[in-house]
């Protein structure tokens, strides 16, 4: 049955177990390694898979020879882009954002072009890894090289070469004449900016860069395929959404999405990386040509080569106050590296820039800028740590002139539930004033520091997301409950379904098994993303165990033979509160064990688009040391604040703070793509591409501030994104604060940092 | 493709014949390099042959001048032989500075030398404490002195059918002391962007009697700077001694541009890290003088 | 290309497997002996997601070749539980929610063990510097420090006689 769309409001009450933290259901097989991810899955007969990839930036395909490829014994398929179906243009929002099917066929093996190094041009399945691997050797490309452009700015310049000649700026109204770089642009805002600034008493106009930065999940894309000839297909992957694993692949192949069956593994992160598909449609090619199932899997090198970076930026930014401090206008404008095809990170950016302030007068303008660079990709957060950088920066800077604490600039300016946002729409129950409140309350904002130390705060938001979910919740015979999501989980969702099916049946935790079914076995159930699990997915668990109790319920008084009014569910059990059996209560096992006589098996579904979500706020606070001789920054101190909402889980609750902060830290200071002249990256790998290790990191504090979402019955907001957002300001103020330099581009790694400090060289 | 043979062979002659059999043939010590040049494709070699089934060719032993380190010898195990870590503190805090512990467990000083890296942790501190290779090769031994080994970056002066059977140590100096420090934007599991490796022996007056310098990534090989020792002989490392000494180093130093740093942030580090390494291999000596 | 046969122990038990001479220990143990448990993250020693003892060291297995295995022990994440008896520091990562995606988890439950057989009363800095090796991407490794703080806490007052 479907849910209704508007859900029970909140009800705070004293919880069982939302709040407790009780140890995940899948938490054994994982700590024993008997949990199966994506590169652990084989299926019998299988082959294997391997990919050549374009080592030209940009160049055309001319000629593609694979017959002595094809002769080699073990040798048992070979695919190119001209073995993809050829696709009509259409948007699909599946995964996190739109993305035209024909781009995603395109990125999956190139059909004339190669758009960035690394692009997939060839695919075989072969008896071995190493037959597979000594085929790729045998495959003959001609190309013709093409000039490439890797920066936003000089992808637009006149002159550039142009990626794609039927890409017309999107949002531009008259559409333009010519197809450029500019794949996208999207303008938020109102009022006065020019007259508001030039009155202001104090303004700051500065320019931001970063660079793009990979998700960086240990586990490499991998998959298993295996088509038949009648059409039907198995794939076995791990991703953040095996709906939209099937929903792509199948538009891809152009193929009926119920003919093929994803079953999801156990995924090794995916930060936004993994909602959408690069290997999938290909291995199903080999397996339709070879008859037998095919394993692809990637490589790190070809994780850092291939799959979506985020993006990197060029952000202006100017903004300004009056003496007392209240903002009175502010500018953003920015360009978003997009990759090889269009991204959808520039509206995101538009809306997270500035809208966590009270601003008269604003305007914010993003662009997605084509580059011959790896399509970029959704990643924690997406489109906001940018901007956010620059915005958080600049207001810091914008303290520094008027004489005021920074955290007080920002409470003094703090949007708060009924204030608009950039896009005009007012902002719901948000807990952004709450975080700031807590930061200026804890002992960390206050305490001392020491020599060559400085101390950065920033905040920051993301708005989160609902959607579509599917939830079975199911009793067996002996009263025991199933709940299962067609959310993978990603961070600990099989513990919170659980927790929040056992709050509404009262029951132990332990009586509450939950499940991630493959797409054959439930419901559509967007991504694992946009922070909307523990929300959407959880409303729908919570929805279908209220439909199961009120079964239960039925079931009792109809074996009590009194009318569903006379009885209620009570401490997991149903009690007749009226005629003969008064006092009488009836568990879910006995119910269950005789349900095949009254009505047959007990079971809900819920399959919602759950709406109300609520945006995330963020407040971090950072200490740095710097090395005045070497440039080098320690993080001494790290305290990250968050509007939670509910925490179901805390534990993991405050995984994601700590694991976002973690990331953001990161960005700051070591993660950055790094290409040469020759437009090839040169640190494709975990040794080069610095994420940070154990001992580059202090504890990371936590305080969950708690400001109910009321559309939700349990008061859930999301959590997972927001914690990446402030970390890139935070860390950048820190360093201000410890050397009295501003840094304006990441990352801010040591011989940044040093040059600042010594700018005589 | 060709495929790889691999041996383990129970002599040094035996390696011997087979390296000298097959000029592709590589040694294999702990493959923290090799191999994953073998699986990324920039390596095949005709064959594998590995130096830890020779007797000998791991732990550490005293000998009448010094310390004898087998080449198999992982740089955790340098750790553990405490008269080591007494007479070179220097040379196994760089050892042990490459990558993790789980690849330290593997790694040796001499894979680390010969696979001729410019950044390689070990070799500035094994320049500067003046160590020795033995080369095992198609005539017998021979004793090279560890800045000889490598001649540009991945290439070694080995001929074919030689590899480094021991590292030599001498004895500590009576005054001597030794110290390695390099710069890297993570604190661990990551390369050197500058290394400098210093040894120096202080009189009972504290006077610099000798010094030996040596930085790593600052050029196409690791360097001994013999300016940059000179400039602390016979001084009481001062102010004045410190700076000529940085001065040295820096103009010996001609590093690139690359992913891991710039050539001004190299010169730069070149000097810090080498004065930072002489004040606690002075302090080192000071303490056991 | 001929395989090389193999007689080594691992977990425990005596094994024999055929590898190609280039073979990773890792690959093998993953595609020829179904040990999944060790994950391959990077294949080239800098995720530590790999990581077994090999007699007595912890080591990354991609950075092993099969064929070196003759004769040695090999310790997997697969035998660090006693039967079904979890080790303190699995435990320790279960109460403790230091794990989210679950990847690398394995490398680091047998690195953490790896340091706790050895020092059993380890610093915050010790552990940090330890597991330096091992990339995680999802905790910050708050949770994973005190996970295996905590474990060694435990692991002392079992050693301790009451």
């Amino acid at each position: 049955m479907n849910a209704p769309e508007t859900m029970k409001q909140f009800r705070p009450k004293g919880f069982r177990h939302v709040g407790t933290r009780p140890v995940r259901p899948d938490g054994v097989d994982k700590v024993t390694g008997k949990a199966l991810y994506s590169p652990d899955f084989k299926a019998p007969g299988m082959l294997w898979g391997a990919i050549l990839r374009s080592p030209h930036p940009h160049a055309r395909i001319i000629s593609i020879d694979t017959k002595k490829a094809e002769a080699l014994v073990g040798v048992k398929a070979v695919a190119t882009g001209r073995d993809l179906p050829t696709l009509e243009s259409l948007v699909m929002h599946v995964g996190e954002g739109a993305s035209d099917i024909v781009d995603v066929s395109h990125n999956c093996l190139a059909l004339d072009k190669v758009l960035y190094e690394g692009h997939a041009v060839v695919a075989v399945a072969a008896t071995s890894p190493e037959i597979a691997r000594e085929a790729l050797g045998l495959i003959t490309v001609e190309y013709e090289e093409l000039p490439f452009v890797l920066g936003v700015e000089e992808a637009l310049a006149e002159g550039a070469p142009v990626l794609h000649d039927n890409v017309f700026t999107k949002g531009v109204e008259p559409k333009p004449e010519k197809p450029s770089n500019a794949a996208m642009r999207v303008e938020m805002g109102g009022g006065d900016v020019e007259g508001a600034l030039a009155s202001a008493a104090a303004t700051v106009t500065e320019r931001y860069t970063l660079e793009p930065v990979h998700q960086g999940y240990i586990e490499p894309h991998a998959c298993v395929a295996s088509w038949n000839g009648d059409g039907q297909a198995q794939i076995w992957t791990s991703s953040q959404g095996h709906f939209a694993v099937r929903s792509l692949t199948a538009s891809v192949l152009a193929m009926p999405q119920s003919d093929i069956r994803v079953t999801p593994l156990e995924i090794g992160g995916g930060f936004g990386g993994k909602t959408t598909i690069y290997l999938e449609p290909v291995a199903m090619v080999l397996s339709r040509k070879s008859g037998r199932p095919v394993r692809l899997a990637m490589t790190r090198e070809e994780v850092f080569r291939a799959t979506g970076p985020a993006p990197g930026a060029v952000i202006d930014v100017r903004i300004g106050a009056d003496a007392e401090g209240t903002l009175v206008a502010a500018e953003v404008e920015f360009l978003y590296h997009s990759g090889a095809y269009t991204a959808n990170d520039a509206g995101a950016g538009v809306s997270s820039a500035i809208g966590h302030y009270r601003i008269a007068n604003t305007r914010v303008v993003g662009t997605e800028v084509l580059c011959n660079r790896p399509a970029a990709k959704a990643y924690r957060a997406p489109g906001a740590p940018q901007v956010n950088f620059a915005v958080e920066s600049a207001i810091d800077e914008l303290a520094g002139k008027l004489g005021i604490d920074p955290l007080e600039l920002r409470l003094k300016n703090a949007a708060a539930e009924g204030d608009p946002q950039t896009s005009g729409l007012p902002w719901g129950r948000i807990g952004w004033v709450e975080c700031l409140e807590a930061a200026r309350a804890h002992p960390h904002w206050s305490a001392p520091l020491g020599p060559n130390q400085g101390r950065g705060i920033a905040g920051g938001y993301w708005g989160n997301y609902g959607g579509p979910s599917t939830v079975n919740v199911s009793v067996a015979e002996d009263g025991t409950i199933t709940v299962a999501t067609g959310s993978p989980d990603i961070g600990g969702s099989r513990a919170s379904m659980a927790i929040m099916a056992a709050e509404v049946l009262d029951v132990p935790y332990e009586q509450v098994r939950s499940v991630v079914a493959d797409t054959a076995s439930i419901g559509v159930s967007m991504v694992t993303g946009g922070s909307r699990t523990t929300f959407a997915t959880g409303m729908a668990t919570v929805q279908a165990a209220e439909d199961v109790k009120s079964i239960l319920c039925q079931r009792a008084a109809r074996m009590w033979g009194v009318s569903d009014d006379q009885v209620e569910w009570r401490s997991g059990a149903v009690v007749c509160l009226e005629g003969e059996k008064q006092g009488q209560s009836m568990t879910a096992a006995a119910i269950a064990g005789r349900s095949f006589h009254s009505g047959g098996p007990i079971a809900a579904v819920a399959a919602l688009s759950a709406k109300g979500w609520l945006p995330g706020f963020g407040v971090h606070i950072c200490d740095t040391e710097v090395d005045p001789e070497t440039g080098h920054v320690k993080i001494v101190r790290y305290t990250a604040i968050q509007d939670v909402g509910t925490a179901i889980h805390p534990d993991y609750v405050e995984g994601q703070m700590q694991g976002g902060a973690a990331q953001g830290i990161g960005w700051a200071l070591n993660e950055a793509y790094i290409y040469g002249k020759n437009g090839k990256l040169d640190n494709a790998g975990f040794l080069d591409y610095r994420m940070p290790v154990a001992s580059d990191l202090p504890m990371i504090d936590t305080v969950m501030v708690e400001v109910p979402n009321p559309a939700h019955p349990y008061g859930v907001k999301g959590v997972g994104e927001v914690p990446i957002v402030p970390p890139l300001a935070a860390v950048a103020n820190a360093i201000h604060g410890a050397i009295g330099q501003r840094l304006r581009d990441l990352p801010m790694v040591p011989d940044r940092v040093y040059a600042a400090l010594h700018p005589e060289g | 493709m060709p495929s790889t043979a691999f041996h383990a062979p129970d002599t040094v002659e035996d390696a011997v014949a087979l390296l000298s059999a097959d000029p592709t043939a590589r040694p294999l010590g702990g493959g923290t390099d090799l191999i994953v040049q073998m699986r990324s494709g920039r390596l095949s070699p005709g064959a594998v042959v590995d130096l830890k089934r020779i007797e000998g060719m791991s732990g550490v032993r005293r000998d009448d001048e010094g310390f004898v380190i087998g080449a198999a010898t992982p740089c955790t195990a340098l750790k553990a032989d405490a008269a080591l870590v007494a007479a070179w503190p220097g040379v196994v805090e760089a050892a042990n500075l490459i990558g993790s512990v789980q690849v330290r467990n593997r790694a040796t000083m001499a894979g680390n030398l010969c696979n001729a890296s410019p950044a390689a942790d070990s070799v500035p501190a094994l320049v500067a404490a003046g160590a020795v290779c033995v080369v095992a090769g198609p005539s017998g031994l021979r004793e090279v002195p560890v800045e000889a080994v490598p001649v540009a970056p991945g290439k070694t002066s080995l001929a074919s059918g030689e590899f480094v059977a021991e590292i030599r140590l001498p004895a500590k100096p009576a005054g001597g002391g030794d110290a390695y420090l390099r710069s890297t934007p993570r604190t661990e599991m990551d390369i050197a962007v500058v290394g400098a490796g210093v040894s120096l022996v202080l009189d009972g007056e504290g006077t610099c009697t000798s010094a030996r310098i040596a930085l790593g990534a600052v050029g196409p090989t690791v360097v001994l700077v013999e300016e940059a020792g000179a400039a602390l002989v016979g001084t009481k490392l001062d102010d004045d001694a410190l700076a000529a000494m940085s001065k040295a180093v820096q103009a010996a130093s001609n590093p690139i541009d690359d992913k891991r740093g710039t050539v001004s942030y190299r010169k730069a580090m070149a000097g810090v890290l080498a004065r930072r390494a002489v004040l606690i291999a002075a302090s080192r000596a000071g303490a056991k003088a | 290309m001929s395989k090389i046969h193999v007689s080594t122990t691992v977990n425990g038990d005596a094994t024999e497997y055929l590898c190609e001479p280039t073979s990773s220990l890792l690959d093998v143990l993953r595609d020829t002996m179904g040990l999944t448990g060790s994950k391959e993250g990077c294949g080239s020693g800098d995720c530590g997601a790999c990581t077994v003892v090999l007699d007595g060291e912890m080591v990354c297995s991609c950075l092993v070749l099969a064929a070196e295995a003759e004769g040695r022990t090999v310790a997997t994440i697969e035998g660090v539980a006693e039967g079904s008896v979890l080790h303190p520091v699995q435990q320790k990562f279960l109460e403790h929610a230091a794990l989210q995606c679950g990847f690398c988890t394995p490398g680091f439950i047998v690195a953490a063990k790896a340091l706790l057989d050895r020092n059993p009363n380890p610093t915050e800095t010790e552990v940090r510097y330890w597991l330096a090796g091992n990339l995680c991407r999802c905790t910050g490794y708050d949770k994973i420090v005190r996970a295996v703080l905590d474990a060694a806490a435990e692991l002392r007052q079992e050693r301790t006689p009451a």
